[in-house]
């Protein structure tokens, strides 16, 4: 539905925050992309147009974060994880409610997690610039495509 | 005696400690001793494992230090930060030993644990000193100013240290968590090959991510057979950078908070290139078996912990954050 070229670590954040205004307790977004391609980076910008303070670090080690802003946040990572079992599921769902949910490394849970209402997909185009695609069908997410054309517009 | 467990992340730890910190017996549930005696699997992240590996490793604790539950005075365990589900298990299996056997609780934070191993043995570290804690999921400072009082004065904004190792080895093929092979791998390199950017970021924090990500490019633009022969000099490079951050930070840390005395805990702790680099400076060093996570450094921080008495303890609940 939309993808923007971001030049910096600031306007990737810049693209979550018009991404994080139009999501609601319960929405799961997944960002997927290689290392280094600006997932948390990116989840930082909607964690912050969301209301969270402090430092939002990659939760790759604890696979999880939980961060108190305008609306409660999860930030997961699924990178050490083959799968989500069902013994893992159980370990995650305290994380899955109550919350707006962002996913790194999401396809270990594929099948498994709640299904994700958006999907942002990072890539390197080059040392400094990175695309940006987001895929939504919900309506509540309609016109974020047209915001994204006027980020770099 | 202390009996300490910690489940806060992929280890199931238990060890027996007297009151005056001796160590008599550290089992962590990825050592040789209880994978062959217990199957061999590798730690996963479900709660699930801790459950199977608490009890062994528990037995396994009591059994090396040539004790029972009978000599057993307080029950020590990892409260937080970690992942709820694991920490549970650790919390839940503590609080019912300690309930069925009357005995007092102590809750410990992982992070004071940490610090805490320093507290242990002949050269134990005197407060006030800044400590590194750099882990798998933690890279922070703090000023430690009595044994059971910090204050985190810097942290990562984006990557642990230990994550910055992994993945840095992930990229270079050597596997994940590569962390150890990496430093193995370094020994042959040329650290001057590569220059990668060391981030300068306000404060006392760190960053890594810039860091992985020049790895990455740097890996990217090699063939296959060009990785192959600078692989130890890329993996070097990429070590150098990382503990320049880290010894730079420790050092302005002591030098802002004035006091001389500097140290480094954590499973980063076990790096030989960090090692090398503070032993000269005068750093404490936690001592290699207590780098990672493990129930000894839970029990030495249990003797600055307010206990629990019973039956005060069954509505206390585990914390995820630091």
């Amino acid at each position: 539905m939309g993808e923007v070229v971001s030049t910096s670590v600031e306007a990737t954040e810049r693209a979550a925050a018009l991404l994080a205004r139009r999501l609601i307790v319960g929405n799961v977004v997944e960002v997927s992309g290689e290392l280094g391609s600006g997932k948390t980076s990116f989840i930082r910008g909607a964690c912050r147009a969301l209301g969270v303070e402090g430092p939002i670090t990659s939760p790759t080690y604890t696979i999880g974060h939980r961060y108190e802003g305008r609306l409660p946040v999860s930030h997961l990572d699924l990178y050490r994880l083959e799968r989500v079992s069902r013994a893992e599921l159980g370990d995650l769902e305290p994380l899955l409610q109550d919350a707006v949910v962002f996913i790194e490394w999401p396809a270990a849970g594929r099948g498994t997690l709640p299904a994700a209402c958006v999907q942002v997909r990072l890539a390197h185009l080059d040392p400094c610039r990175r695309l940006i695609d987001v895929e939504a069908t919900d309506p509540a997410f309609a016109d974020l495509g047209a915001e994204l054309d006027r980020l770099v517009a | 005696m202390i009996l300490g467990i910690e489940t806060s992340c992929d280890e199931t730890a238990a060890a027996c400690m007297t009151e005056d910190g001796q160590v008599l017996s550290n089992v962590v549930s990825s050592q040789a001793q209880l994978h062959a005696r217990y199957g061999g699997v590798v730690p996963e992240v479900a709660s699930r494992r801790h459950l199977e590996l608490i009890e062994p490793a528990v037995r396994e604790a009591l059994f090396e230090a040539g004790t029972t539950l009978d000599d057993i005075d307080e029950i020590a365990v990892t409260q937080g930060p970690g992942l709820v589900g694991a920490l549970l298990v650790g919390l839940a299996f503590a609080k019912g030993l300690a309930w069925a056997r009357g005995l007092p609780l102590a809750p410990v934070d992982h992070l004071h644990g940490h610090v805490a191993s320093l507290f242990l043995g002949d050269d134990a570290v005197e407060p006030r000193f800044a400590c590194l804690v750099a882990t798998g999921g933690h890279t922070l400072l703090l000023d430690v100013s009595e044994r059971d009082r910090f204050r985190r004065i810097g942290t990562t904004l984006d990557d642990a240290a230990g994550e910055a190792f992994d993945k840095g080895a992930r990229l270079l093929g050597l596997g994940y968590p590569g962390g150890a092979a990496l430093d193995r791998l370094s020994r042959d390199g040329d650290p001057e090959a590569y220059r990668f950017p060391v981030a300068r970021v306000p404060g006392h924090d760190f960053s890594f991510s810039g860091l992985k990500t020049a790895l990455l490019y740097a890996v990217r633009d090699l063939t296959a057979e060009q990785l192959a022969s600078r692989r130890a000099d890329l993996a070097a490079s990429y070590e150098r950078a990382i503990v320049t951050a880290l010894v730079r930070g420790l050092e302005r840390a002591g030098e802002a908070l004035g006091v001389e005395r500097l140290a480094l805990v954590g499973g980063v702790a076990a790096n030989s290139e960090l090692r090398r680099q503070l032993q000269p400076l005068g750093v404490s060093l936690t001592p290699l078996e207590l780098c990672t996570d493990n129930g000894a450094m839970i029990c030495s921080a249990a003797r600055y912990v307010p206990k629990l008495r019973f039956p005060h303890y069954g509505d206390i609940d585990a914390y995820s954050s630091a």
